[in-house]
C-alpha cells in the first residue's frame, strides 16, 4: 500500500484514522522524487529536510485540515519561501524567495508538504520543456518524447505518481497540454480565480495558477483551498468559492455538451481525433445533449496570443536587469552594458525571441498594427464564446494535437512548436475555465486528452462532466516510469 | 513591409539585449516569419470593436480593490537586499550610470 494510488480523500481518511501518517506519505514521495528524477528531471529542487520536518509538525498536531500531509510539488515559477525559485531560468541566479505566494501560502494552511520545485520552460515560455536552462524533462510514458510544456515537470510528477496533485501555471496551455501529454488531469481556472500574487509574471492578462490530479476529484479538492479573492492581486475576482469536490454526482443528464465541427479538422491526429470524438460519444450515452457549435475566429487565437503574450511579456521581464535579485554579468564598466549583457547571458534563445516580438509589436508606428488589432480580435473571440454558451452548457474540443512529440523534433521551428497550443490559447484569451481530462492512449501508448471549456466560473461544472467521465472510463493505465 | 536584420538589431537595442552576429542571422528569420503569421489579423474586419483591455471578467471588472491605507508589515530592508548582486551600504549598487 502506497500513496500512488488512493486519492487525497481517501489518504486523508487513512490519515485520520491512524493506518498512515504524513511522514509516510511525504517519505514516500521523496523516495520516488529521487529515485525518479535521474531519468525524468522533473524536479529542479527537492526538500528532503524542510519536508519531513514539516511532516511531523502535522503528524505530532494531528492537524486536520483538508490536505493535512498531502505531498505536492510546485512548479519553480512560483514564490514557496526559503525555496528557490529559477524560472527555469539562469538569469535568476541563486535566487531563493523571502516570500510564500497566496497560493502557496493558503496549501500550507491546509496542511500540504511541499516536496520540491519542478522544472518548467524558461519563465513558462515554451511547449515542451526543451526551454528550460536546466535540461528538459522527460515523458515518464517514453523517456526520447516531450512532457508538454510548459508546467512538465509538475505533469511528470503527477503521472510518474511521485505526488497526487502538483501546481503549475497556464498563460496558453501550460497546465493543460502537459497534463495531455503525460495522462493527467490539468485544469486552468477561470482569470481571477486563483491570486498570482508571488507567481513570477509572465503575462499578466493570462496567466492563471492551475491544478495537476491523478483524478478531477483531487484538483476539485485543491483548487478549493487555493481559489478567491486576495488583496494582494487587485485581479482576483470577489466570487464565492464553492465546495468543489461535494457537487460531483456522476450524473449528467441533461446537461448540453458542445462541439465545433471545425476544430476536427486538419492538423488534428486521426488517433487524437478518434479519442475525443469518442468521449463525446460516451456523454451520448450518459445522457447528455451534444449540441454544434461554431467559434469562428478560434482559427486567429494563436496570432493573436502571440502578439499579446509576447508583449506582456517584454515589459514584465524588464525587471530583469541584474540589480535587485538574482544573476548580473561581470566585467560590465557602466550600468547599459551591464544590463545588456545580463540579459544576454541570463536570457535562453526562446526568451529573447519573445521580449524581442513584444518589443516590435509595441513599439513606435507598429502598436495599432499588431497590439491594439490584436485586442479587437480578442473582444471578438469573447463574443464568440458569449454565444456559443447561450446553447451549451459545456465544450469538448482536443487538448492538444497530437500525443506526445520527440524531444527535438521540433526546437528549429518556433512557429510549428506555437501551433501546439491551437485549442489552449483561447481559453486564456477569453478568460474562461479549461481542464484535460486523459481518455485513452495511442496506438504507440502515448496518453490522449480531451479539453473541457465552460463559461466564466464554470469549475463546478467542468470537475462534474471530468468525473463522470472518469467513473465511466477510469484512466487506469500507468506509465512504464512509475513511482 | 518584411522584418530584416537591421530592425533586430534596434529592436534588440530597444530591450536591452545584446545578440551576436550568430543569433542575428538565427533570429531575423524566424521573428519575420512569425510576423508574418500574426500578420493574417489584417484580413479580420475589426472596425467598430473595442479593443479587449486586460484578462478581467465582468466579476472581475466589478470587484473593488482598493483597502484602507494602513501599514502593514513588510519583508524590510536586510531581507529586500538579501538577493542582490552587489548590495552596499543598505541600497542596490550598480556600475556607474555615465
Amino acid at each position: 500500500m502506497t500513496n500512488q494510488v488512493l486519492d487525497i480523500a481517501e489518504l486523508h481518511e487513512r490519515i485520520l484514522n491512524g493506518e498512515s501518517n504524513a511522514r509516510s506519505l511525504v517519505d514516500a514521495a521523496l523516495n520516488a522524487a529521487e529515485e525518479l528524477n535521474p531519468s525524468l528531471n522533473a524536479f529542479l529542487e527537492i526538500d528532503r529536510k524542510g519536508s519531513q520536518q514539516r511532516a511531523d509538525q502535522i503528524d505530532e498536531a494531528k492537524e486536520s485540515g483538508a490536505l493535512a500531509g498531502i505531498p505536492i510539488a510546485i512548479k519553480d515559477n512560483l514564490c514557496v519561501r526559503g525555496l528557490q525559485t529559477s524560472c527555469g531560468s539562469r538569469i535568476l541566479g541563486d535566487y531563493h524567495a523571502p516570500y510564500d505566494a497566496t497560493v502557496i501560502e493558503r496549501l500550507l494552511k491546509a496542511g500540504a508538504v511541499i516536496i520540491g520545485k519542478t522544472n518548467c520552460d524558461e519563465f513558462a515560455m515554451g511547449s515542451s520543456n526543451e526551454n528550460s536552462a536546466f535540461g528538459p524533462v522527460k515523458n515518464p510514458w517514453d523517456l526520447a518524447r516531450v512532457p508538454g510544456g510548459s508546467s512538465g515537470g509538475s505533469a511528470a510528477a503527477v503521472a510518474a505518481g511521485i505526488v497526487p496533485v502538483a501546481l503549475g501555471s497556464d498563460t496558453g496551455g501550460s497546465v493543460r497540454q502537459p497534463a495531455s501529454l503525460c495522462g493527467v488531469v490539468g485544469l486552468k481556472p477561470t482569470y481571477g480565480r486563483n491570486s498570482r500574487y508571488g507567481l513570477v509574471a509572465f503575462a499578466s492578462s493570462l496567466d492563471q495558477v492551475g491544478v495537476f490530479g491523478r483524478r478531477v476529484r483531487d484538483v476539485a479538492t485543491v483548487l478549493g483551498v487555493i481559489a478567491g479573492r486576495d488583496t494582494h492581486d487587485a485581479t482576483t475576482a470577489d466570487v464565492p468559492v464553492p465546495d468543489y469536490a461535494a457537487a460531483l454526482s456522476g450524473d449528467v443528464k441533461g446537461l448540453r455538451i458542445g462541439f465545433a465541427r471545425a476544430l476536427f479538422g486538419e492538423g488534428l491526429d486521426p488517433e487524437v481525433r478518434t479519442a475525443v470524438m469518442g468521449a463525446l460519444e460516451i456523454y451520448r450515452e450518459m445522457g447528455a445533449e451534444l449540441v454544434e457549435i461554431e467559434l469562428p475566429n478560434t482559427k486567429y487565437a494563436i496570432a493573436v496570443y502571440y502578439i499579446i503574450a509576447t508583449a506582456e511579456a517584454s515589459s514584465n521581464l524588464a525587471r530583469f536587469d541584474g540589480v535587485r535579485y538574482g544573476f548580473r554579468a561581470e566585467e560590465a564598466d557602466e550600468l547599459r552594458s551591464m544590463y545588456r549583457r545580463t540579459r544576454d547571458e541570463g536570457f535562453g534563445p526562446e526568451v529573447k525571441r519573445r521580449i524581442m516580438l513584444g518589443t516590435y509589436v509595441l513599439s513606435a508606428g507598429y502598436y495599432d498594427a499588431y497590439y491594439r488589432k490584436a485586442q479587437q480580435v480578442r473582444t471578438l473571440l469573447r463574443e464568440d464564446f458569449r454565444r456559443a454558451f447561450e446553447s451549451c452548457d459545456a465544450i469538448i474540443t482536443p487538448t492538444s494535437p497530437t500525443p506526445a512529440f520527440l524531444i527535438g523534433e521540433k526546437t528549429d521551428d518556433p512557429l510549428a512548436m506555437y501551433l501546439n497550443d491551437i485549442y489552449t490559447v483561447t481559453a486564456n484569451l477569453v478568460g474562461v475555465p479549461g481542464m484535460n481530462v486523459p481518455c485513452g492512449l495511442s496506438s504507440n501508448r502515448l496518453p490522449i486528452g480531451f479539453q473541457l471549456l465552460g463559461p466564466y466560473w464554470s469549475e463546478p461544472v467542468l470537475f462534474w462532466l471530468g468525473d463522470a467521465y472518469e467513473r465511466a472510463r477510469p484512466f487506469t493505465e500507468r506509465p512504464p516510469i512509475h513511482a | 513591409m518584411p522584418i530584416n536584420e537591421s530592425d533586430i538589431e534596434k529592436i534588440a537595442q530597444l530591450a536591452h539585449l545584446e545578440i551576436t552576429r550568430e543569433e542575428l542571422l538565427v533570429f531575423a528569420p524566424q521573428i519575420a516569419e512569425i510576423v508574418s503569421y500574426v500578420e493574417q489579423l489584417n484580413e479580420v474586419d475589426t472596425s467598430g470593436v473595442e479593443p479587449a483591455l486586460g484578462g478581467l471578467t465582468p466579476e472581475g471588472e466589478r470587484t473593488h480593490s482598493t483597502r484602507e491605507d494602513v501599514v502593514t508589515p513588510s519583508l524590510g530592508q536586510q531581507v529586500a537586499l538579501a538577493e542582490a548582486p552587489d548590495p552596499a551600504f543598505g541600497y542596490f549598487r550598480v556600475p556607474k550610470v555615465l
